[in-house]
């Protein structure tokens, strides 16, 4: 018995040493896994989830002080994305989808005051002063900066047009059969 | 014969379903031309690929056949005036699809001169070079007919640069109602073989095969006597649907199995429809563009079904019209056949290219039985030509889990509807697969755009970094100036 209980002992101190001094020596330089959420963001740095950009928010999310469903333009696929991730439960229904939205600016209001492209984070509005200014559909990521600054309210979000390109089928609805 | 050849054919085919065929509602009546409709609506994208770009503007005289919509790139095909007249309008017009959403049209007001262009074609076609074929094929907007509308120049140089040994012509049309292959073998024989022929030199293919299906005894009889001496073997293979897919045809044909996510062209094969091979001989031989199309109009709810020669751009309506109106309210209109057809959303949609048939159906023929839950019965499965599990690829979709439903294959599916077809309880799986490669494809897209929003971003950081820069820069440059000024002035 002492035998048993001496060579347990012995191989549990030995083995946790050898942990102990195996962390140490193969730590591992900063979080990898603050760079891998950043990837899962949309990069745009619009800041509507109140932190500075998408690397804070990541950093937030790394340290677990942040929910996954911070992410307003992500929508629904960045939150099963980061629970994914981070291994946390999250009850997709209840997450709003938000129709995909699109910035636009209204001509007849527009006085080409040159504040939203200035504010635009990804380039995607085009204009000079006094001109009437444009958004690029391609390129706007509908975070509603250009909608704050505008000061005659000729900017707003509208849901992403149809068309034949972006068309596609609904998902099937299965009625119950009468029973 | 049927059941001997099934029996001791050398390929078998893999799954399939066995639809009633209906073809006798439409096949009797020889090609009728449809009396001109006072507009044609011609849209600019009818084709697999970028849309045409249009080449004309409002009032413009054109010709028949005359350019009005160009090339749109590698993989695009051109439109054509399909009468003579003027352009009255250039502008939105709703699209034969699902969604009915509104696309780039012109509309062409036909004088009824019906004056082509002035053709420009060889005595002898063969003496012209394969390469100059295809470019005259690629001209002439010829897409493919049997409803996949891939543009056909881009796959007759994509054949010869990779060698192809056969060439597949394909006379399955194993959809219901449609006859519109039919009735073109049956009339104009002679004409296809000729098509066929310079398909087969511009690809540089050395065997030429016809598959038809034994369900048209008379359209056999025809393109046999036809083929004679030429070269060309008319091949029969059994009724069965989907036959007319192209790997299935080949696997029955030439025993070989194009592999997973593959072209034809790896195994050596190249296969075109019969109306494409006719469509290939009138531009080659008369100089002719591809203005018009033969379109069978069928259902039970048409007065008098039959096949009409189309010019692109004719209306629904007026298809309808010209076959007798309608005997009772249709409850779906459909472009293309049952099995795979899209439904229309109403009759002011214009016929395009890869328009094969218009069926007005009746709620007696369609059927509209309310889904229950799967049995497990896999008739599916036995039912799938591809050979997937539909079942579970439809389960995993309803559970919102995509990645496992490709995992089981469903990017292989070609949606031909057999496992929708023989389902006891009336699940509609073809539409859970639509769906899902529809979800997929957004995924794909908002992904890429994703990356290109970061690079937006990030160059323009990086613009914004510079700007303070040289700001600093140029503020310090100014200061120091300053300072060499105050300085001169101490001195002097």
């Amino acid at each position: 018995m002492f035998i048993a209980i001496f060579s347990l002992t012995l191989l549990g101190g030995s083995l946790g040493l050898f942990l102990g001094y195996a962390a140490r020596r193969l730590k591992v330089e900063g979080n990898p896994l603050v760079e891998e959420i950043q990837a899962i963001l949309p990069g745009s740095q619009c800041g509507q989830c109140g932190f500075p950009g998408c690397a804070g928010a990541a950093q937030a999310l790394a340290a677990g002080e942040a929910p996954v469903t911070l992410c307003p333009p992500g929508g629904r696929e960045v939150v099963a994305l980061l629970a994914a991730k981070l291994g946390v439960e999250v009850n997709l229904s209840e997450v709003k989808d938000a129709v995909p939205q699109i910035a636009e600016v209204q001509e007849e209001l527009c006085i080409g005051c040159t504040k939203c492209y200035k504010a635009c984070p990804t380039d995607a509005i085009m204009g000079a002063a006094k001109q009437i200014h444009a958004v690029f559909r391609e390129a706007c990521t509908a975070c509603g900066k250009c909608v704050d600054v505008c000061p005659t309210e000729a900017t707003r979000l509208i849901p992403v047009p149809v068309t034949l390109q972006s068309w596609s089928w609904s998902k099937p609805i299965l009625e119950r059969a009468a029973a | 014969m049927n059941l001997f050849s099934s029996l001791f054919s050398p390929f078998r085919a893999r799954g399939g379903v066995h639809p009633d065929g209906r073809k006798d509602l439409s096949v009797e009546p020889p090609i009728r031309a449809l009396p001109m409709p006072e507009r044609l609506f011609v849209p600019l994208q009818q084709h697999v690929g970028a849309p045409a770009r249009l080449s004309v503007v409002v009032g413009d005289r054109v010709l028949k056949g005359q350019l009005i919509g160009a090339s749109g790139g590698n993989i695009s095909a051109p439109v054509h005036a399909p009468s003579s007249g003027r352009v009255a309008a250039i502008g939105d017009f709703p699209s034969p699809h699902p969604s009915g959403l509104p696309t780039a049209t012109i509309t062409v007001e036909p004088d009824g001169d019906e004056r082509w262009i002035e053709p420009d074609v060889p005595d002898d076609p063969f003496s012209l070079s394969p390469e100059e074929i295809a470019t005259r094929v690629g001209a002439a907007g010829i897409v493919g007919l049997g409803g996949a509308t891939f543009p056909s120049a881009v796959k007759l140089n994509l054949s010869r640069k990779s060698g192809i040994s056969t060439l597949i012509i394909n006379g399955g049309e194993c959809e219901p109602y449609l006859t519109c292959d039919d009735r073109l073998m049956r009339e104009r024989a002679a004409g296809i073989v000729e098509g066929i022929r310079l398909i087969a030199y511009a690809a540089g293919a050395a065997e030429m095969l016809v598959g038809i299906e034994d369900n048209k005894p008379e359209a056999i009889a025809a393109m046999r006597q036809a083929a004679a001496g030429t070269g060309v073997q008319i091949r029969v293979v059994p009724a069965m649907y989907p036959m007319g897919w192209d790997k299935q045809m080949i696997q029955v044909l030439t025993g070989k199995e194009v592999p997973a996510e593959g072209r034809s062209a790896e195994i050596g094969v190249l296969v075109h429809n019969v109306a494409t091979a006719w469509a290939v001989r009138e531009a080659i031989r008369f100089g002719r563009p591809l203005v018009s199309r033969v379109v069978t109009v069928s259902g039970a709810a048409v007065v008098a079904p039959g096949n009409l020669e189309v010019p692109i751009g004719a209306l629904a309506y007026d298809l309808i019209k010209a076959s007798g109106g309608l005997a009772s309210d249709p409850r779906r209109i459909v472009l293309g056949g049952p099995m795979m057809g899209t439904q229309l959303p109403h009759l002011n949609v214009p016929m395009v290219k890869g328009a094969s048939g218009l069926l007005a159906l009746t709620g007696k023929e369609i059927g509209l039985p309310s889904p229950a839950p799967c049995i497990r019965c896999s008739s599916c499965v036995r039912a799938c030509p591809v050979g997937l599990l539909p079942l579970e690829m439809a389960a995993h979709i309803r559970a919102a889990d995509l990645s496992a439903a490709v995992g089981l294959g469903l990017k292989d599916c070609i949606g031909c509807g057999s496992c929708s077809y023989v389902c006891p309880a009336h699940i509609p799986l073809v539409h859970f697969f639509n769906y899902a490669k529809g979800e997929l494809a957004s995924l794909d897209k908002a992904k890429l755009r994703q990356e290109a929003t970061k690079k937006l971003a990030d160059t323009r950081n990086e613009r914004m970094q510079r700007i303070v820069l040289e700001r600093e820069e140029a503020a310090r440059q100014r200061a120091a100036k300053k300072a060499a000024a105050a300085k001169e002035k101490e001195l002097a």
